[in-house]
């Protein structure tokens, strides 16, 4: 189990690497000078420009370019926003906790609703319980998520004058006014992933009813609940664990409609700009701890593999 | 059980709609603007966007201002007068104090003035290039020495370049002042958290405290209309800018809402690749004849009716309306099918006239860019239109990398800054390489021109020659700063530059 840890872990270094030159080697083929765009209204200005390109290294060639970044980030600085010249560490800090209890609050929704959903789906299957379930899936994962926030938007805040409609307050400064700010997102994040993880539920708890096992234990006379919940549902929980470790890193990553009809200043709305505004550095910066996420949540996931299924730990 | 579980959901319900819904800043004077973008840096010597200067209105007071005429009136300055025609004397108000309670003196504006004309990487510096020298005479006193006479020149001073910093905090600062910005202005900054808020407070030394009422200010950027909208409608913000025409009817039944729509002082126009790369080599780019004709085949007033509510100002200039250098009697052509088909056959040019309209991929110029197409498609000529992403569509652009271009201009008080870049055969914005040494000699002597009745028959003189000879761009619309706020707030002055100034503001 340690060396496994250890083996996994020490893969994450070259994983990274590599990802950093595709990072930095993907944003060079996108159209648009980032000194033009640095130059405002002043973009026509030959000498304007040369100021820029010299100040941000951009008339170096791009293994320098790329040697400069690497180096520093290795070293913990990932250099500053060229366009409002405030660290990339420290907007990463600042926006990560934001996207995190977004994320959060979406899964937990999520799995609030998509796991008794699917469980009760295939517990009943081909029944009107299973139909509806099914429908609300199918609603959740096809809603366009700026679509659905509108419409609550609409709703909450401007006819009901429930919640604001945009915004955001940290947990840490007004726990109830982070709850309302970040509500109506999380729903509208959360709903996609519910019907995913819903689909998910259903097919593996299918699965796993129809196993041996299952008939056994039906046969030794035990309660439905108990072969249920006891047997069935912890087979079918490791694909959805799985599923969930990877829409979880989604959400983290892919907040971005949803962050920029909110307003919610976090990953998503943060990349976006940057990458509207050609902000190299905050591009780079952001995909990189992106990843980094990701791979950590693919870690996690094999971790508790490992904690659901005895099994695998005997591997 | 379930009855109980229904009326705890109702009761969260509840409490969620009291305690948590969009709460009015009612107890103290808290004003919160709802800004379509993000600010960039908050230093006026290397600040850029336009969104940037509406913040700047509370922090940073500058030497002049302009008012609702678009004339130029005293700020941080009391007055000037022109010592001969390069050399202007400033004098200063007293007992100003900057937000570090440093005092705002001759010394301060010199040091302002240079740093915006020398600092490494000033965006300031172009407009401030005619500047010879800028010395103390007395500590309220200013001189500054032009190269050459500058009838510009004045106006610069009332936006960024004319804005006053702390000597000692930029010095200390340096090229982080703009994370924790020192000025002169009503309010101080307090906090900025990127993409979420800026926070400023009112500054209890203000020159002029008696015209400030507000306590604090909030500016948050929604970039999203629907949200910019959502958000005042339900009172989340009380001030939301630069909203689009079809918000105005979308309110217009809000009794708790006031639209106000200002002529901006810009324009939205088409730039034709003239002479930059092998894209302008084509019977477009090369017969002015041709150029006419797509002007002829273009309705300006009924493609502002389609897309945007008959809300614009249909023009053929550069200079809107509400400013003194507008020459009222150059209006656009009324659209001439007819006309448009025979200066075709005129041209020998073979029809279909292919033309490639680069638009940036927004969906109301979209929108343009196919009634655009339509039109002109009665006259002759095939357009395709090639939605661009902003930043892909400048570079494309200033790279000659496109035949027509759709594009807008924010605008200056003065005429100069509407057009000597874009039109100037030296134009540092002149994408379409567009040159005649008639059009260069009437801009540079507009330039220098101080009587304004003179100054205007050159702009008049040189409409004649770039816009009806040489067909070198075509200006389709003004358009309109629209806001919209809350009944409760009072007092607020619209200005053509569409910046919210503070002064004045109350909230009932």
């Amino acid at each position: 189990m340690g060396i496994w840890l250890l083996r996994r872990v020490g893969q994450i270094i070259p994983t990274l690497l590599i990802l950093s030159v595709m990072i930095f080697g993907l944003q060079q083929l996108m159209p648009g000078d980032p000194a033009l765009i640095l130059a405002g209204e002043e973009r026509g200005d030959e000498q304007v420009l040369a100021q820029i390109r010299a100040e941000l290294r951009l008339d170096r060639s791009l293994p320098e370019q790329y040697w400069a970044w690497i180096t520093r980030v290795i070293q913990g600085d990932f250099g500053f926003s060229w366009r409002i010249r405030v660290p990339v560490s420290e907007l990463i800090l600042e926006k990560l906790p934001v996207t995190f209890q977004l994320g959060a609050m979406a899964f937990i929704i999520a799995v609030l609703i998509g796991v008794p959903l699917g469980i009760l789906s295939a517990v009943r299957k081909d029944q009107p319980a299973d139909w509806a379930a099914n429908g609300a899936a199918l609603f959740g994962i096809s809603m366009p998520n700026f679509w659905l926030g509108i419409l609550m938007i609409l709703l909450f805040s401007v006819q009901l004058g429930w919640l604001p409609p945009s915004g955001y307050v940290p947990l840490t400064e007004d726990p109830w006014q982070s709850l309302a700010t970040t509500i109506m997102p999380a729903f509208v994040l959360g709903t996609g992933v519910a019907g995913v993880l819903m689909r998910h539920t259903r097919a593996a708890m299918l699965g796993a009813m129809s196993q041996d096992y299952v008939r056994t234990a039906r046969a030794k006379g035990l309660r439905e609940r108990v072969v249920v919940w006891k047997h069935a549902l912890r087979n079918a929980l490791i694909p959805v664990v799985t599923l969930g470790t990877i829409e979880f890193g989604r959400l983290l990553s892919g907040a971005v409609l949803t962050e920029q009809i909110f307003s919610i200043p976090g990953f998503g709305k943060l990349v976006v700009d940057a990458v509207f505004n050609r902000d190299y550095p905050v591009v780079q910066g952001v995909v990189l701890a992106t990843a980094l996420i990701f791979v950590l949540l693919s870690l996690l996931a094999d971790i508790l593999y490992m904690a659901i299924n005895p099994r695998l730990r005997r591997a | 059980m379930r009855r109980h579980f229904v009326a705890a959901a109702m009761a969260v319900g509840v409490a969620l709609g009291t305690g948590l819904a969009a709460q009015p800043a009612a107890a103290q004077q808290h004003l919160r603007i709802a800004l379509r973008e993000d600010p960039d840096i908050l230093d006026p010597t290397l600040a850029r966007t336009y969104v940037g200067r509406i913040v700047f209105a509370s922090l940073c007071d500058k030497l002049f201002d302009i008012n609702e005429q678009l004339e130029v009136v005293p700020m941080l300055a009391t007055g000037y007068r022109w010592e001969n025609p390069t050399t202007l004397i400033i004098t200063l108000r007293e007992g100003v104090r900057f937000h570090d309670g440093e005092r705002m003196d001759a010394e301060a504006v010199v040091y302002s003035l240079n740093r915006h004309a020398s600092f490494q990487g000033s965006f300031r510096r172009s407009e401030l290039t005619g500047i010879e020298k800028v010395e103390a005479v007395d500590p309220l006193t200013v001189r500054i020495t032009l190269r050459a006479p500058s009838a510009a020149f004045l106006s610069v001073l009332t936006d960024r370049s004319g804005m006053i910093l702390s000597p000692r905090a930029a010095e200390a600062a340096g090229r982080d002042f703009g994370l924790r910005p020192v000025c002169a202005g009503p309010f101080r900054f307090v906090e900025r958290v990127a993409q979420s808020r800026i926070v400023v407070e009112r500054f209890a030394d203000y020159w002029n405290p008696s015209v400030i009422h507000l306590d604090r200010i909030t500016y948050l950027p929604i970039p999203d209309n629907n949200a910019r909208i959502a958000n005042v409608q339900s009172g989340a913000v009380e001030f939301a800018e630069r909203m689009e025409p079809d918000h105005v009817e979308m309110v217009a039944r809000n009794n708790r809402l006031r639209v106000v729509q200002v002529p901006e002082l810009g324009y939205q126009g088409i730039t034709y690749n003239l002479n930059n790369g092998p894209r302008a080599q084509t019977p477009f780019g090369q017969n002015p004849r041709v150029r006419e004709a797509f002007e002829l085949a273009i309705d300006r007033a009924a493609i502002n009716q389609v897309v945007y509510s008959g809300a614009y100002t249909p023009t053929a200039q550069a200079v809107p309306p509400a400013n003194p250098f507008h020459v009222r009697d150059f209006q656009p052509e009324a659209r001439n099918v007819a006309r448009a088909r025979q200066l075709l056959r005129e041209a020998g040019v073979q029809t279909p006239v292919r033309v490639e309209l680069t638009v940036p991929n927004n969906p109301d110029l979209r929108q343009v860019g196919e009634v655009i197409q339509a039109m002109v498609r009665e006259a002759g000529f095939e357009l395709r239109i090639n939605a661009m992403e902003f930043a892909s569509s400048l570079q494309a652009s200033t790279r000659g990398e496109f035949e027509t271009f759709l594009l807008g201009w924010s605008g200056r008080v003065d005429p100069d800054g509407n057009i000597y870049t874009f039109v100037h055969s030296r134009g540092p914005a002149n994408d379409g390489r567009y040159s005649n040494p008639e059009a260069d000699r009437l801009l540079d002597a507009a330039r220098v021109e101080l009587d304004a009745d003179r100054r205007r028959a050159l702009y008049a003189e040189l409409n004649q020659v770039s816009l009806r000879q040489d067909r070198a761009r075509m200006y389709l619309w003004h358009r309109k700063n629209i806001f919209i706020h809350s009944t409760r707030l009072q007092g607020y002055v619209p200005v053509p530059d569409g910046m919210i100034r503070v002064q004045g503001l109350r909230l009932n």
